[in-house]
């Protein structure tokens, strides 16, 4: 198993009560698969992710990394062990450039020429963007493909995406499925996790999770789970969230 | 020539990114005296008579030609004032590139106080490159003020780039500025200050012509106890542009003052400034962390990023 998380638990705490944001989950992500987490909003899944990078911690249960327990692990080291995580809502950095966030996250001085490579998959003209700083100057949808590319640089054993789709137009969600497409072709024994409620991604997904409450509903193989998703708020189409 | 020893070619390097004998005209100032100096057929170094400093002629239409004049001081307890004037003749294009390096190993406090003056001709463009540079770990303090003066006539340009990052402990910096008709000031200050550090910047630019403009920048970065005023203050007495902008992150008990100052005495004259002073925002450490960097790390690279 790439990543087992057995009897997991988070909790806020509101007005003086504590509540449960994950509540006793148990799920596990095979080597060399995809699997898309969705379920309605503020159903857990970006709390989720959070965990599974360390940047939450749970209040009980434990996370195992290849069969390692990481439950106590800093972000640092599960990065290094090989967690990679996108962010729904992409960082900006005033000074630093695009250049520079690929080469940190690639962990090497990466040639401008092979940086660019990571750019271009994801829809963006290279030669426009190596040298711009990740500042307010991008748009949201710019900075989230930047944020997907730092992934493909890093190439992380398991690759976690928290809704790559939010902030992105149309032509370039077309876009964003080849990229998707591609790392699935090429997985190996790597294993991607999507977070994400489109439907042209459970479409490519192994295995479903619907995640709601803070509970699993539904788990299983993609062609169990999704004929029952759609037309629900767990499988929507891209056009359907326009305006 | 006077030979410069090891630490003296150290704080050349860090100031004017100098390995040797620079192209084109130079003065090159170590402990108070000078270590050699050139002209150039159009750019004419002497010395003053009246005051310890230069006067720095450049001929009119001169090109692509640049001036260094960088200043060392090895020498413990060592304080000088020194007047550098400028003189830019018309349609003029060149870069100047000044700073100062002092290592203080010594007890007593070294100073430098370096008064420039810029007069820029008509329709003249000057780059100026200032750095600051301090080492050494005598309890002496290293201590630079420096003024700055820039008098612009119609339609000059100066791009002014001031750098102070490491190892000065008392900074009081001053910059004037008038402009002319269509005149365009622009600076970027970079300043970051650790230890017990104090830097003190302010500005009084007046714009006095029609379209003139200014364009001034600040980032810096004040850690464990230092402190930073940045005071921009702006006049716009004709229709013209005027922005000033405080970037600051704050780290450890560093603190920050930012003073906005913008005086518009006409109706066409826009003026804006804008400020911001913060820690380092937690995502930008969790996003860097989730790169694989410690938190010491990340906090690295974003301040070298930021203050690049």
């Amino acid at each position: 198993m790439m990543l087992e998380l057995s009897n997991i638990t988070f909790q806020v705490t509101e007005e003086g009560h504590d509540r449960d944001i994950i509540h006793d989950l148990s799920f596990s992500i095979p080597q060399g698969e995809l699997v898309v987490i969705t379920g309605p909003n503020g159903g857990g899944k970006s709390t989720l992710a959070r965990l599974i990078a360390g940047i939450e911690k749970p209040v009980s249960g434990r996370i195992l990394f290849r069969g390692e327990d990481i439950t106590e692990k800093s972000i640092t080291d599960r990065a290094r062990m090989g967690i990679g995580f996108a962010f729904q809502q992409p960082v900006r950095f005033k000074g630093l450039q695009v250049l520079d966030l690929i080469r940190i996250a690639a962990g090497k001085a990466l040639k401008p020429i092979d940086a660019c490579d990571y750019l271009s998959q994801v829809g963006l003209c290279a030669r426009d963007y190596i040298n711009r700083e990740v500042n307010s100057s991008l748009s949201g949808g710019e900075l989230k493909r930047i944020e997907i590319a730092m992934l493909l640089a890093r190439a992380p054993q398991l690759a976690v995406f928290d809704e790559p789709e939010a902030g992105i137009d149309l032509w370039s969600f077309q876009n964003l499925i080849e990229v998707f497409q591609k790392m699935r072709r090429e997985i190996q024994d790597s294993s991607i996790l999507i977070i994400s409620h489109q439907e042209r991604i459970l479409e490519i997904a192994d295995r479903i999770v619907v995640l709601s409450g803070g509970i699993i509903q539904k788990e299983g193989p993609r062609d169990e789970i999704l004929p029952d998703l759609i037309g629900t708020p767990s499988a929507v189409t891209m056009c359907s969230r326009m305006p | 020539m006077v030979r410069l020893d090891e630490i003296q070619k150290r704080l050349l390097r860090e100031v004017a990114d100098l390995h040797d004998i620079p192209e084109g005209a130079y003065n090159i100032r170590s402990n108070s005296a000078s270590a050699g100096r050139k002209s150039t057929e159009h750019i004419q170094i002497t010395p003053r008579e009246d005051v310890s400093g230069l006067e720095i002629r450049i001929a009119p239409g001169t090109r692509n030609e640049s001036v260094h004049i960088p200043v060392v001081m090895t020498q413990t307890g060592l304080k000088e004032v020194v007047y550098n004037d400028f003189y830019i003749g018309e349609d003029a294009d060149v870069t100047i590139v000044a700073g100062c390096g002092i290592d203080n190993c010594g007890p007593k406090d070294s100073q430098h106080d370096g008064i420039h003056r810029f007069y820029v001709g008509r329709g003249a463009r000057v780059r100026y490159v200032e750095k600051h540079y301090g080492s050494g770990d005598g309890s002496g303090k290293r201590i630079l003020n420096p003024v700055t003066e820039v008098y612009m006539e119609e339609n000059s340009i100066a791009e002014m780039e001031m750098v102070q990052i490491k190892g000065v402990d008392d900074t009081d910096r001053k910059t004037v500025a008038e402009l002319k008709s269509g005149a365009r000031l622009t600076v970027r200050e970079r300043l970051m200050t650790h230890g017990a550090q104090r830097a003190l910047s302010a500005y009084l630019v007046t714009l006095n012509g029609e379209g003139a403009s200014a364009d001034i920048v600040s980032r810096s970065v004040a850690r464990d106890t230092s402190f930073q005023k940045f005071d921009a203050r702006i006049l716009g007495n004709g229709p013209c542009h005027g922005h000033t902008e405080c970037d600051s992150i704050i780290m450890d008990q560093g603190r920050i003052l930012a003073v906005p100052g913008l005086e518009a005495n006409h109706v066409d004259a826009a003026l804006v400034h804008e400020a911001a002073i913060g820690k380092i925002a937690g995502d930008q450490l969790i996003k860097l962390m989730t790169l694989g960097l410690t938190e010491a790390e990340a906090e690295e690279q974003i301040i070298n990023g930021f203050l690049k």
